[in-house]
């Protein structure tokens, strides 16, 4: 008799810890024929705000951390995810039927998109960043500093949108609330396995899979979140619905992006869109 | 003093050959120069005979690196080159504890600064440039290497200063042929091991040993784009004078002798540490050091007081104990030179105190010490000693600490120490000083600029201005 294999159980990835849906409930995730893949969680309400709660509760100690640390633990997300890019290139094979180079060419533009990244850490800053002339005897320097709290709508796909909209964030000292993406929500978790294990503190990054409907508009609303990219969100009158919503606290929002070529190098304004610039004055006088 | 048991660091982890030849085009050759020794400064021990590069090894070197430069580095991407780099970054984390080790016996620096200063910023200066490969466009400096770089440094950090020079030339798509110091030499031939494990391609960093003859050839050879050097600033002028009229694009990094200057609001405490590490670190090996003492007369005597104090309990012997303060003077040529200095300093009438210790018969040591009683017409407050020696001198208002710092031909660094933000700032204007460190001194970060004003050398290294040295610039 051949072996029968143990299969994976795909939970939430909340504060460093994979639980299941509070809600109990799952949905059915079937590869590019129609086959059964898994059940994923279908997170809930509930589940989003307990994500909230962790990515606030990481934001002092991940925004607070040197530069140069965040920079090599975003790169140490890359190194491991080389290390089991075999495993995600069948996972990307499997959900979206492509060939085996392009499942390839996607893992291997997901791990330099997270390395180009790490390199922002220390460096984003020195790029936006100024000493200010200011018509006076004051010193005058303007930093860059992290929203917050972002909620995020990943785009449709496994791995490289995913990665592409969660790195810049992250390595500017937000923390993040991921909704996967709905059909594609397997690979999410197990990039959330790789960056359990690559010194990411828990509650940085937190992915839920599920309903985008359902679970977007309660982090849109929610008051304790500063910013929301709603880059995957497809559908028009839910965009802007979720932009209404946020208008409560001014979030910070990024609109969608349907024809975003997730290949190509991109530019700075995934980091610059979720960053305050604070100014300090002080007085130059004897 | 409370008495310590001796705690060193073991050797071996390191393992030092006999000899050593030339790495060039991506493995060791003998040479066709002669050799030279490299000793332990702390006990005169031969450690090995290294190969001194002649002009015809330094002709091969800029030619591998030329190849190197024309076949592949200038051809791949930037985040390819990246790679290579992160890869140089992480296994000089992975080797930390043997390269600190063998710095410290080839330059005698303790091993607490090697391993917690040098290695640390070292792995940290490759890391950051490595992200630079492929964000010069960012870089407000162009995208377009150089082409070779001749890069020749100074033995007070070997290592370090191998990063400063290094990481950017490659990050920028530059290759580079370096010269280290003849009295150390030993971790940037560990450095080309690291290279090789890296699989960085031949040619893309090669290393020469030598002394003055090979820097020469390296400087004035016809096919080297770049010149940078960090040393003395009588070498830096005779390198200036050796690329006039060549199109050779040169930073330099050269002497200092910065003012260290403390008003009377300074947390003295805190300033005296300061003090102290800002001339006793490295044995005082530093071109930024903070040489001369500017101690607002008001709190003179409080201030001496207590650094003398402080100077009592720094523990001086043998680097690689863990306990170790100040370590080995790095040669006895420049032993030489800081007794000679320091006989000046007498003779011209200033106060010399040391700290009472009993130095070690073998190896080449000199007790820290200041000098009271300096006028700025002294010797001793005008040259760069390079050695564990503090000129004292006072001042009454803002504006003649002003003048006295910036009376030197000099203008590499200065320190201010005050409660008060705004003179800090205002300090901090009137400085003519590359780098100005209020209330800390000798700090160093891969992100942070450091170079000279005047005769303390042209060009920045370190941050997004050190990228500025490697790349053509926009076109004017």
């Amino acid at each position: 008799m051949s072996r029968i294999d143990v299969r994976k159980t795909y939970k939430l990835y909340i504060g460093g810890q994979f639980p299941r849906s509070e809600s109990g409930r799952s949905y059915v995730v079937n590869d590019a024929k129609g086959k059964l893949l898994a059940n994923a969680a279908q997170a809930s309400r509930k589940d989003a705000r307990d994500a909230v709660v962790a990515a606030r509760a990481a934001f002092g100690g991940w925004s607070g951390r040197t530069a140069y640390n965040r920079a090599q633990v975003v790169y140490r997300i890359a190194e491991v995810l080389e290390g089991r890019r075999e495993q995600f290139e069948a996972e990307i094979r499997a959900s979206e039927g492509v060939s085996p180079a392009r499942a390839r060419a996607a893992v291997d533009a997901a791990i330099d998109r997270l390395v180009w990244y790490a390199g922002w850490a220390d460096k984003i800053t020195q790029v936006v960043g100024n000493a200010n002339p200011v018509a006076g005897p004051f010193f005058n320097l303007s930093t860059p500093e992290p929203s917050g709290v972002i909620a995020v709508v990943a785009p449709r796909g496994p791995l490289l949108g995913l990665v592409s909209v969660v790195a810049p964030l992250i390595v500017t000292g937000n923390t993040v609330v991921v909704i996967a993406s709905e059909d594609n929500p397997l690979t999410a978790i197990t990039l959330g396995e790789v960056m359990a294990t690559s010194d990411l503190p828990g509650g940085v990054v937190n992915v839920l899979t599920g309903s985008q409907a359902e679970i977007a508009p309660w982090l849109a609303s929610h008051m304790d979140v500063n910013g929301i990219d709603l880059t995957g969100v497809e559908d028009v009158e839910l965009a802007a619905e979720l932009e209404v919503a946020a208008a409560d606290n001014l979030k910070r929002v990024r609109r969608p992006s349907p024809d975003t070529d997730w290949l190509a190098e991109p530019g700075l304004d995934r980091m610059t869109q979720f960053l305050e610039t604070k100014t300090v004055w002080h007085p130059i006088g004897v | 003093m409370f008495e310590y048991a001796p705690a060193p660091e073991s050797r071996a982890i390191v393992d030092i050959k006999p000899s050593y030849g030339l790495f060039i085009n991506g493995e060791f050759v003998d040479g066709t120069g002669t050799s030279f020794k490299t000793v332990n400064p702390a006990t005169e021990e031969v450690l090995a005979e290294v190969a001194e590069a002649s002009d015809a090894d330094v002709d091969e070197a800029v030619k591998a690196a030329r190849r190197a430069y024309t076949r592949v580095w200038s051809r791949m991407s930037g985040a390819e080159r990246a790679k290579y780099l992160y890869r140089i970054a992480r296994i000089i984390q992975e080797r930390g504890r043997e390269l600190a080790v063998l710095e410290s016996i080839d330059n005698g620096k303790p091993i607490k600064e090697s391993r917690d200063v040098d290695v640390p910023i070292v792995a940290a200066h490759f890391f950051y440039y490595a992200g630079w490969a492929d964000k010069l466009k960012y870089s407000g400096y162009g995208e377009t290497p150089l082409g070779v770089a001749g890069q020749v440094i100074p033995w007070n950090f070997p290592l370090l200063m191998l990063a400063w020079k290094i990481a950017p030339a490659l990050a920028c798509g530059n290759t580079v042929v370096l010269k280290p110091a003849e009295t150390t030499p030993l971790t940037a031939l560990l450095f080309a091991e690291i290279c090789q494990q890296a699989d960085l391609p031949p040619g893309v960093v090669n290393i020469v040993t030598g002394a003055g003859d090979t820097g020469r050839a390296i400087v004035s050879h016809p096919d080297v784009d770049k010149v940078a050097f960090t040393g003395s600033t009588e070498v830096g002028k005779a390198i200036a004078r050796a690329v006039a009229g060549s199109e050779k694009k040169v930073t330099l990094e050269l002497g200092g002798k910065a003012a260290n200057i403390v008003f009377d609001d300074a947390p003295i405490d805190q300033a005296v540490e300061g003090i102290v590490d800002g001339i006793f670190f490295n044995q005082g090996h530093v071109c930024c050091a903070g040489s001369r003492l500017l101690v607002q007369e008001s709190v003179a005597d409080e201030v001496l007081e207590r650094l003398k104090r402080r100077m009592s309990t720094l523990r001086m012997g043998d680097p690689l104990d863990k306990n170790t303060d100040v370590g080995a003077i790095n040669s006895g040529e420049q032993l030489k030179r800081i007794r000679e200095l320091s006989e000046v300093g007498d003779a011209e009438g200033a106060e010399r105190w040391e700290v009472a210790c009993d130095l070690p018969t073998k190896g080449f040591w000199f007790p820290p010490t200041i000098f009271t009683g300096v006028s700025q017409a002294h010797r001793i407050a005008r040259e760069e000693i390079f050695g564990p020696v503090l000129s004292v001198l006072t001042f009454r208002t803002p504006s003649e600490a002003v003048e006295k710092a910036n009376n030197t031909p000099f203008g590499l660094s200065a320190g201010v120490w005050t409660d008060k933000g705004s003179r800090i700032l205002s300090m901090a204007n009137r400085l003519r000083a590359g780098v100005v460190w209020a209330n800390t001194f000798n700090k160093f970060d891969p992100t942070s600029p450091f170079g000279g004003y005047k005769e303390s050398g042209y060009g920045r290294e370190g941050g997004r201005h050190g990228l500025e040295g490697y790349l053509k610039g926009e076109a004017s």
